[in-house]
């Protein structure tokens, strides 16, 4: 039995955005609903098209697989299925799927009578991706420019195109995402630990409360910003990550073609330092 | 539902500040008179302070404040003592660790000497940093997981700036103190060693970094999401589950086929995040110690993948005997 013990009463019609009851329906524990049906379609196809890239590729070898984009030489136009026209048809699959879970997600919020936050929040790692596939290699003129969808090859893409920089840890939109990512991490670890801490204060000890928590942050670092405000934070912290890191990349190219340690050369010059 | 989507506090509730549960005896006084502070009051609690000093956190203070300003001192030198050039290339500047030929002896101070003072002081300064993290749980009753987490961060520091250089004979492994610095060490470490991100245990830690900041998002949001149900008094969600638990579990059963509990999620939460620098540290403590080549490494072990050739042939020049 798919449901939960309390999950009969929540499971009601209504809440669709397409439609309407025509797939206003579970499988198992999945709620289906017209983007249910989208999403299918496009991860399906997808990832038939990437089985089928890697059976025309050199290798079954899982770490090896890569589909490419294609060369720079195509520009903007469709390429051939073997020279990256997989790789097109994969990332407008991608698209459409990532597109679709938001909007399911949407449906399923609005089942529940919840916020749209967890759709909303999804769309910045959406963008994220958009970004390093469509935004920058249009702007830069060639589909080349996007990632290849392979395991090892995406980590190679990184370390080549940070590389065609000199430096890229010297990107500053790269330095405001790496802080983040790291602050976010730790924002993280603090709040699973705090209600961890009060939950299970030990054997014997009767659960603690959010007062508790509170006096815990105040007297550990002067400030505790509370039940709600955490959560508010985290989500903050995580989109801003994400927010920045489509930033360093998307400048990186169209908007800057040095080497970015030369970039804070404007700071360095300034009228202000004299002689 | 327009009007209400938790993203700030509209109405804030002020009254008499209080200083929180009651400490047990022996314990200092809190120091600190609590204000309100309204902006702040808009995204989180409003209240500042009081703070809880201890002879733990006076002592990590010391020591934390000692260290900085010996990196800023040592800073200030490098620049001929010039106030107006320490702003300008703050960035640049940096307290270097000993140069290779010292090996692990103790060289001169103005030859890394600092550096190794600064190190000891700033570990001394978060080793009492974590007792106080430690004791301040233990004397409001509480578990110790957030200390526990702070560990797992200590790790990867001592990690990167004592055991490492140890295993490698030399403390000019060691990570400089300074902004710029300290990432040209990170580029130098993954190109000395041919590419950090063919270090399987590197690539965990970055699954963990990226898989906290997507829990995060995800929690965050179910959070504000199920607001109305008052879905942030996790607490009691926990104890006693309620119809915003129920609703932020279904969401995600609905969306992914499975879902965490309120109490689970914070589980995952804490391994995720302390999982990245527990996977960081092995993988920056194998790097040159026992392993010297991570690319070449994965080329034994199978997981580069191959490209077409696409450009000429091109020779080493080292190997033509230019020198």
């Amino acid at each position: 039995m798919a449901m939960l013990s309390f999950e009969r009463k929540y499971r009601v019609r209504g809440g669709t955005l397409v439609g309407g009851d025509l797939f206003d329906f579970w499988v198992g524990p999945f709620y289906v609903g017209f983007f249910g049906i989208t999403t299918a379609f496009f991860s399906l196809l997808g990832t038939t098209m990437i089985i089928w890239g890697a059976a025309m590729g050199p290798t079954w070898n899982l770490w090896q697989i890569s589909i490419a984009p294609p060369d720079l030489s195509y520009g903007l136009a469709m390429a051939p299925l073997m020279e990256g026209g997989l790789w097109q048809i994969i990332t407008v699959c991608a698209i459409g799927a990532f597109s679709s879970w938001a909007l399911r997600e949407v449906e399923i919020c609005r089942k529940l009578g919840m916020g749209y936050h967890v759709p909303v929040a999804f769309s910045f790692a959406i963008l994220g991706y958009v970004t390093l596939q469509v935004i920058r290699p249009v702007l830069l003129g060639a589909w080349g420019h996007a990632f290849p969808y392979g395991i090892y090859s995406h980590l190679d893409w990184v370390s080549n195109v940070a590389y065609q920089y000199l430096h890229f840890h010297y990107n500053p939109w790269h330095m405001i995402a790496a802080s983040l990512f790291f602050a976010t991490t730790l924002a993280l670890s603090m709040h699973g630990g705090l209600v961890l801490s009060s939950t299970n204060p030990g054997k014997g000890l009767a659960v603690k409360t959010p007062e508790h928590e509170d006096t815990f942050f105040r007297d550990f670092i002067g400030y505790s910003v509370g039940t709600l405000g955490i959560h508010r934070l985290g989500l903050f912290l995580a989109l801003a990550s994400v927010w920045f890191a489509a930033m360093c990349i998307v400048v990186s190219g169209p908007f800057w073609t040095r080497g970015w340690p030369e970039w804070w050369g404007w700071w360095l010059n300034l009228p202000i330092w004299g002689h | 539902m327009a009007e209400y989507q938790n993203l700030f506090t509209a109405v804030q509730a002020t009254g008499p500040l209080g200083d929180g549960v009651p400490l047990p005896k022996g314990d200092w006084r809190r120091s600190g008179k609590p204000f309100l502070w309204h902006l702040i009051g808009r995204i989180g609690n409003a209240q500042i302070g009081p703070v809880y000093l201890g002879g733990l956190g006076v002592a990590s203070l010391v020591f934390g404040t000692l260290a900085f300003n010996i990196i800023g001192f040592n800073m200030l030198a490098s620049v001929d003592w010039s106030p107006l050039r320490l702003v300008q290339q703050l960035f640049w500047l940096a307290l270097e660790p000993p140069a290779p030929e010292y090996g692990l002896s103790i060289p001169p101070l103005a030859q890394g000497g600092w550096w190794i003072i600064t190190g000891f002081l700033l570990t001394l300064s978060i080793m009492l940093w974590w007792a106080r993290t430690y004791r301040r749980a233990r004397q409001l009753g509480l578990g110790t997981h957030v200390a526990w987490a702070f560990a797992a961060a200590i790790w990867l520091y001592l990690v990167c700036g004592f055991f490492r250089p140890l295993l490698m004979g030399s403390w000019s492994e060691a990570v400089p103190f300074g902004i710029f610095p300290h990432l040209d060490w990170v580029s130098a470490l993954s190109l000395r060693h041919g590419n950090l991100f063919y270090n399987p245990f590197h690539a965990l830690s970055i699954v963990f970094l990226y898989g906290s900041v997507l829990l995060f998002a995800m929690h965050g949001a179910t959070i504000l999401a199920v607001g109305r149900y008052g879905g942030e008094r996790e607490i009691e969600q926990i104890v006693d589950r309620g119809t915003a638990s129920e609703r932020a579990a279904l969401f995600w059963r609905w969306t992914m086929g499975f879902n965490a509990t309120m109490e689970s999620i914070h589980r995952w939460a804490w391994w995720f995040a302390v999982l990245c620098p527990l996977t960081g540290g092995i993988g920056i403590l194998l790097t040159g110690t026992v392993v010297d080549n991570w690319y070449l490494w994965s080329m034994k072990h199978g997981v580069v993948p191959s490209y077409p050739q696409v450009f000429p042939i091109s020779v080493d020049p080292a190997l033509l005997g230019a020198k």
